[in-house]
């Protein structure tokens, strides 16, 4: 816990002044938190030997995401964890080995610093559990109703094994589509604990790092044609992502996608598409057909791929779409999501 | 699941096309033209396209998509009336969440939420209830929409916020009732069908007997049906037995939930609280008398038309627009002439491309798939 040097309880103006307050909360929270020679230097940037880069790889793989869920904590995970999977996740599917993490945090006025020791925390824990360090970061506070509570930005990089070549452009005719379990376990979580339904459900996040999972399937197949993880916008978005990117036609078969009672049962009563729910522990996977079964036996071993399944086929034609097989026996597209899911009036 | 999956069985699916087919062949007006259905409810219309109904009947069997999305017959005179009410600095406006994407001339509830309005999606009347008890210096207006299966929960919360004193709690309304509306469909003098599958939701609160004029006064069949997808494949196959045996009959397949004299308790809230308009506005559809129901001049201080300044202006559904020859099954949606061009979900013209119940926005987001493209024999495992 923060070995606070002010009595604050709350965060104020203050913490983002650049002053003491400010200092105060990197030097007691921040710091020893994430606990790494990198950070523990407070240099305006973090400096990562290269050496150290290349014993992963060939290719440097960047990217950065804000994190804005609400509410902050959820069953399964909170807004913390979730900064760190998602950055995590982002760079593993690129076929990478994730390394180092940025943070950001946009914090608003009044914010307990109670909860912000738990969040940062949570980073810590999700960092470990990744075997990532958070190297470097920023802290601002905005103004009472300038922020909701707190937003965080995360940036990563890692390093991309060579002769992986991943692509949604990749997909060819022929291959199968996999995914690693049930799919739109998080976006019901969330949903549920916004307390706006009369609902109850036992429903968990499913924010997790696939880095792992990952890097044991390129193992067993190291020519996985795409790789995305499934998060806003659901199933349903990536795939028509790679039909689009790869000009081909992938057929999904509803009775082989992984979906949770609970969640499909939430599902019908609000009316809501499991296929376009957000996910943030679920990958999938376009990989030649060959290769499948063999993939799909090896990510059941694997703690996050248990429920893995084969859930479709890509075809040539109708060239940028994506149909369902549906489990009644009939087909439907399965279009790009307009705008958020908004459950029926009745 | 309990109770959904017993009703999405492809193994009965396939029986009841078997006999679908079997009956077509013995109904005489197939030899000429397709047999014309209509489906009143958009709830149905969702189900037949997620599933691919349309798609899995003989090409005999033609679906006429309703007008039964109450979202998407709201003309865009009273959105902009609900866009004026939720920019007032003191309203909070509640609704649900699909009537947020509806398009009044200029913008719909999610733009002027964007724009500063505080506009809450509520899953139920009694949450904006409860955000009124919560925000007493606010004023918590509901948009009260939907036909005769939503109208119970308003009129029970409004009698729930009478009981407690509330003040500050209201609703615009633009609730419907159903059976002028078939009247109207019925009498227009361009309507193509030959029978109904009629609204499973409605008839849990109205009962059946009300759509006895369909059968005895316009000669044609209807079936009261479920929202599964065998629900909608029994259902088709006992119109079109009507028709084969030359009946012209109220039938219920939603037995399970739809009651002959539907339910009391919920008519008598709707009874108390609302009284019928002599008109009211549809998009597609122009006027329809008694076609809309207001609050009773007893409950005017949940009224919000009555508490507030309203523009109340009318505004014409868009020239290039064909819905109304969609409802009534005069053309397909894909023949409108700014289907998919002008007229999309993202840029919905029209009325029937507004919701995902929505006849067009149906169309366009499960769209068609021409068999040849199908590919059966690479299923995944």
């Amino acid at each position: 816990m923060l070995n606070r040097t002010t009595n604050d309880e709350r965060i104020t103006m203050a913490h983002g002044s650049g002053g003491k307050a400010m200092r105060a909360l990197i030097e007691d929270l921040l710091v020893p938190t994430f606990n790494n020679s990198l950070l523990d230097t407070l240099e305006d940037q973090a400096t990562i030997p290269l050496r150290e880069l290349l014993q992963h790889g060939d290719r440097l793989a960047f990217t950065t995401d804000s994190y804005v869920v609400d509410p902050l904590f959820f069953p399964g995970g909170n807004i913390g964890e979730l900064a760190v999977n998602g950055t995590v996740n982002d760079l593993a599917v690129s076929g990478a080995r994730p390394l180092f993490l940025s943070c950001g945090l946009v914090i608003e006025e009044g914010f307990p610093l109670d909860t912000l020791t738990l969040i940062v925390e949570a980073m810590k824990h999700a960092a470990d559990r990744a075997d990532v360090s958070i190297v470097t970061g920023d802290t601002k506070v905005v103004e009472k109703g300038s922020a909701d509570k707190l937003f965080i930005n995360t940036a990563g990089i890692g390093v991309i094994r060579e002769g992986v070549s991943i692509a949604a452009t990749n997909a060819q005719p022929g291959d199968a589509v996999i995914t690693n379990g049930f799919i739109g376990d998080h976006g019901v979580a969330i949903l549920l604990a916004r307390n706006e339904l009369a609902l109850e459900a036992d429903v968990q996040s499913d924010t997790q790092p696939v880095h792992d999972l990952i890097s044991h399937m390129l193992d067993v197949c190291s020519q996985i044609h795409c790789l995305r993880d499934a998060t806003r916008g659901g199933l349903a978005t990536v795939l028509n992502e790679y039909a689009s990117a790869s000009n081909v036609s992938i057929q999904i078969n509803e009775p082989q996608v992984p979906i949770r009672e609970s969640v499909r049962g939430a599902c019908e009563i609000l009316g809501l598409d499991p296929l376009y729910l957000a996910n943030e522990g679920k990958i999938v996977a376009v990989v030649p057909y060959e290769n499948a079964h063999e993939l799909i036996k090896a990510m059941r071993d694997h703690p996050l791929g248990k429920h893995s399944a084969i859930i479709g086929r890509v075809n040539s034609s109708p060239a940028g779409i994506v149909i369902l097989a549906t489990t009644f026996g009939g087909t439907r597209i399965v279009d790009t999501l307009v705008g958020d899911q908004l459950p029926r009036i009745c | 699941m309990k109770f959904v999956d017993e009703f999405r069985d492809p193994q009965k699916a396939r029986i009841l096309l078997q006999e679908i087919e079997g009956l077509v062949k013995r109904i005489p007006v197939c030899r000429d033209r397709p047999i014309w259905i209509m489906e009143v409810c958009g709830g149905h219309t969702h189900t037949i396209f997620r599933y691919g109904l349309n798609k899995m009947l003989p090409k005999e069997v033609e679906f006429i998509h309703g007008p039964g999305c109450p979202v998407c017959v709201l003309p865009r005179g009273r959105v902009d009336d609900c866009i004026a009410l939720a920019e007032r600095d003191e309203v909070i406006m509640t609704t649900f969440g699909d009537a947020m994407r509806v398009t009044g001339l200029k913008k719909n509830l999610l733009q002027a939420k964007a724009e500063g309005a505080d506009v809450r999606m509520v899953y139920s009347p009694l949450d904006a209830l409860n955000l009124a008890r919560l925000n007493p210096e606010r004023e918590v207006v509901f948009f009260g929409l939907g036909f005769e299966t939503t109208m119970p929960s308003t009129a029970l919360t409004l009698l729930q916020a009478r009981e407690e004193g509330i003040n500050n709690f209201s609703i615009f309304c633009n609730h419907i009732t159903i059976i002028p509306t078939i009247k109207a469909i019925l009498d227009s003098p361009d309507l193509q069908l030959d029978g109904f599958l009629g609204p499973g939701h409605v008839s849990m609160v109205i009962g059946t007997k009300p759509y006895s004029f369909i059968a005895e006064y316009y000669r044609k069949p209807i079936t009261i049906a479920g929202f599964e997808p065998l629900d909608i494949l029994q259902s088709v196959w006992m119109v079109l037995k009507q028709l084969a045996e030359g009946r012209c009959e109220v039938e219920n397949q939603y037995t399970r939930i739809v009651p002959p004299d539907g339910n009391m308790q919920a008519l008598q809230a709707i009874q108390e609280v609302f009284e019928l308009r002599e008109f009211f506005e549809w998009r597609g559809l122009g006027s329809i008398d008694h076609s809309g129901v207001r609050v009773r001049e007893e409950f005017s201080a949940f009224d919000a038309e009555r508490k507030f300044p309203l523009p109340n202006l009318k505004i014409a559904d868009p020239t290039s627009c064909q819905c109304g020859e969609v409802l009534k099954g005069v053309i397909k949606p894909s023949q409108c002439k700014v289907f998919g061009t002008t007229c999309t979900p993202q840029n919905p013209l029209g009325a029937l491309m507004v919701s995902t119940e929505g006849a067009c926005a149906a169309y366009y987001n499960y769209g068609w798939i021409p068999e040849e493209d199908l590919h059966p024999a690479k299923s995944p495992v």
